[in-house]
């Protein structure tokens, strides 16, 4: 972790004729970042308080949408449905892609050879577009001609092969599991980051206390790399709800099959985007759900960034 | 570290090391592999490698799609976007990290919200807006976009190595009668190059691999990226699995081929960007 110490603050006091024009210097960024930044999200939220007919603003309506999407049929159940989904995905991913991350991070940090190779090998799925990820496993999992129920049959367990994405008991999984080879890499490196950020003589004293094998994992390593996975936790939560484009890529924006697929920003999209639930798009309902999926993802990621620096401090 | 491992549970270490790099690079050759087949032999086995090598398939993906138009865009929109985040982030957070007026603090802080705010969910004001500024089917929205939305991080970061740089250096430059745009383009931006190259990567892989943007800003074929792009061709193509992987392939190619000119700069511009 790259935290490196703060120096003492040192700044300038301009002088001369053209003093003023050190002003300009922060217009350009802040005028394009206000203007498609944060005059986008204010709007969402405003939005969320009005009656929409098409893209045409009603009516000043209160918390109307708000209740609509709770307790109306079906958005309330497209909600929780949706909702249900994301969890899973962020437990999945916590497992998997954390899972499989730290322990090759481990791995590397005891020093394995060809860990140049290893790293860029790992990283390479992050390098593709997500859209190219899910297109590229679509084909892989297809039920007629694709690789992975081919792969099954020639190693003799033709009985596991199935229409992975097409089994309502099955899509989600399939598609968690694609991010999560799409998301090792970059995981495994900000664990090793953590791992390497360790002091030597930390280890070195607990080994003489003498920690070793499990113990020295879990009582002296993973304590001292909470930073890292604190950062990934957060990062893992923020993905998992924001999650659209791989289930858009290989289930479509209605999260097939019967929904099994969808997730909150799926849902948003249809609102917005596309008519579901049998009416026109719903610019109303829609915002108001992005309001609520703003305050799930900025809540949680402000509370663990709030702990960490707690923890940092206390160090 | 030296710890004691013994000789078996290094050979596991190996064992699944490797085989994950299998997992992680299996399907990337496979879809490689899978773009010089023919349809007969892609659907008669899956597995099996081409029997011949030729460049038609690419020939025909350039003929049925416009993939150099595709590319192109991908390019003007990346690049532009990436140089706009690089030279603004770093004139602001110049003016954050060297100047202290009153406001100074707020308008980092008012830029560092902008790390926690998730763009996407501003998407319908973002279109009406778009639609507003008549920018819709026009790359200047994505470009905008991309700008504004990486804007928080660049800021971030450079910020911080602003502070990491004496102010003496600027202050020679000053007596030597410089100005503050020549102490910032000869003094200050060579200096930073190295968090530079950071805000860079971190915003060009994001730039390139973008869908949902276009997605959303983008109707006219000639005018959409390579991500999108690559949904008209599973959109027409959808039996040519030749075709698709060809597709998919040319794709990913660009990223990869500069992934291995600068691996280590990659992977390290990308987490000191997610650990600072």
């Amino acid at each position: 972790m790259a935290n490196i110490g703060v120096p003492k603050r040192q700044t300038i006091t301009p002088k001369g004729r053209l003093r003023w024009i050190v002003h300009l210097f922060p217009l350009p960024a802040l005028i394009i970042y206000a203007m498609f930044v944060v005059y986008p999200i204010f709007s969402a939220f405003t939005y969320s308080l009005y009656e929409w007919n098409g893209i045409k603003q009603g009516v000043f309506v209160g918390l109307k949408n708000f209740l609509t999407l709770f307790s109306v049929e079906p958005f309330n159940t497209m909600f929780w449905n949706a909702f249900g989904h994301n969890v899973i995905y962020f437990l999945v991913e916590m497992i998997v892609q954390n899972g499989i991350a730290f322990t090759l991070a481990f791995f590397i940090y005891r020093k394995l050879r060809g860990s140049g190779f290893l790293k860029v090998a790992y990283f390479m799925p992050r390098l593709l577009s997500v859209i190219v990820v899910g297109f590229l496993w679509k084909l892989i999992l297809n039920p007629n001609y694709g690789a992975l129920n081919t792969l099954l049959t020639n190693l003799g367990l033709g009985s596991w092969a199935k229409p992975w994405l097409g089994d309502p008991d099955t899509a989600l999984l399939a598609i968690i599991l694609v991010n999560c080879w799409f998301g090792i890499g970059f995981a495994m490196l900000i664990f090793l980051a953590g791992l390497q950020s360790i002091p030597e003589e930390l280890i070195e004293a607990a080994r003489l206390d003498g920690a070793k094998g499990i113990s020295m994992l879990v009582k002296i390593i993973l304590p001292l790399c909470m930073p890292a996975i604190t950062i990934m936790t957060i990062f893992t939560f923020i993905q998992a709800f924001e999650a659209f484009e791989l289930v858009y890529a290989m289930q479509g924006s209605m999260g097939e099959p019967f929904r099994s697929t969808d997730t909150l920003a799926v849902y948003f999209y249809r609102l917005a985007f596309s008519s579901a639930g049998g009416g026109d798009v719903a610019i109303g309902l829609g915002s108001a759900l992005a309001v609520v999926l703003f305050a799930i993802v900025a809540s949680v990621s402000a509370l663990s960034l709030y702990l960490m620096r707690k923890r940092e401090v206390q160090h | 570290m030296d710890l004691k491992t013994s000789v078996s549970t290094r050979a596991i270490q190996y064992a699944l090391a490797y085989l994950f790099v299998l997992v992680a690079l299996y399907p990337i050759v496979l879809m490689v592999a899978s773009s010089f087949k023919t349809n007969m032999e892609i659907f008669a086995n899956p597995l099996s490698l081409p029997q011949s090598f030729s460049l038609d398939i690419y020939r025909k993906l350039w003929e049925v799609v416009p993939f150099g138009d595709f590319l192109l865009n991908s390019v003007i929109v990346s690049v532009t976007s990436v140089v706009l985040i690089a030279v603004f982030s770093a004139m602001a957070a110049f003016y954050v990290a060297r100047f202290s007026y009153r406001w100074t603090g707020v308008l980092y802080f008012f830029f560092l919200v902008g790390l926690m705010i998730p763009i996407k969910l501003g998407i319908v004001p973002l279109f009406l807006l778009m639609k507003d500024l008549g920018l819709l089917n026009s790359l200047w929205s994505l470009i905008l976009i991309y700008t504004a939305s990486g804007i928080p991080i660049s800021v971030f970061i450079l910020t911080g190595f602003f502070r990491t740089l004496p102010v003496e250096l600027e202050e020679a430059a000053r007596i030597d009668g410089c100005n503050h745009f020549q102490v910032f383009w000869r003094v200050l931006l060579p200096l930073i190059r190295p968090a530079l190259g950071t805000v860079v990567i971190i915003n060009f892989i994001s730039a390139w691999n973008d869908f949902f943007f276009p997605l959303i800003f983008i109707q006219e074929d000639a005018l959409k990226t390579i991500p999108v792009g690559m949904m008209v061709l599973f959109g027409e193509y959808e039996t040519d699995w030749s075709l698709l992987f060809a597709g998919l392939t040319l794709s990913a190619l660009p990223m990869i081929v500069v992934f291995l000119l600068a691996s280590r700069q990659f992977m390290e511009g990308l987490t000191a960007g997610a650990v600072k």
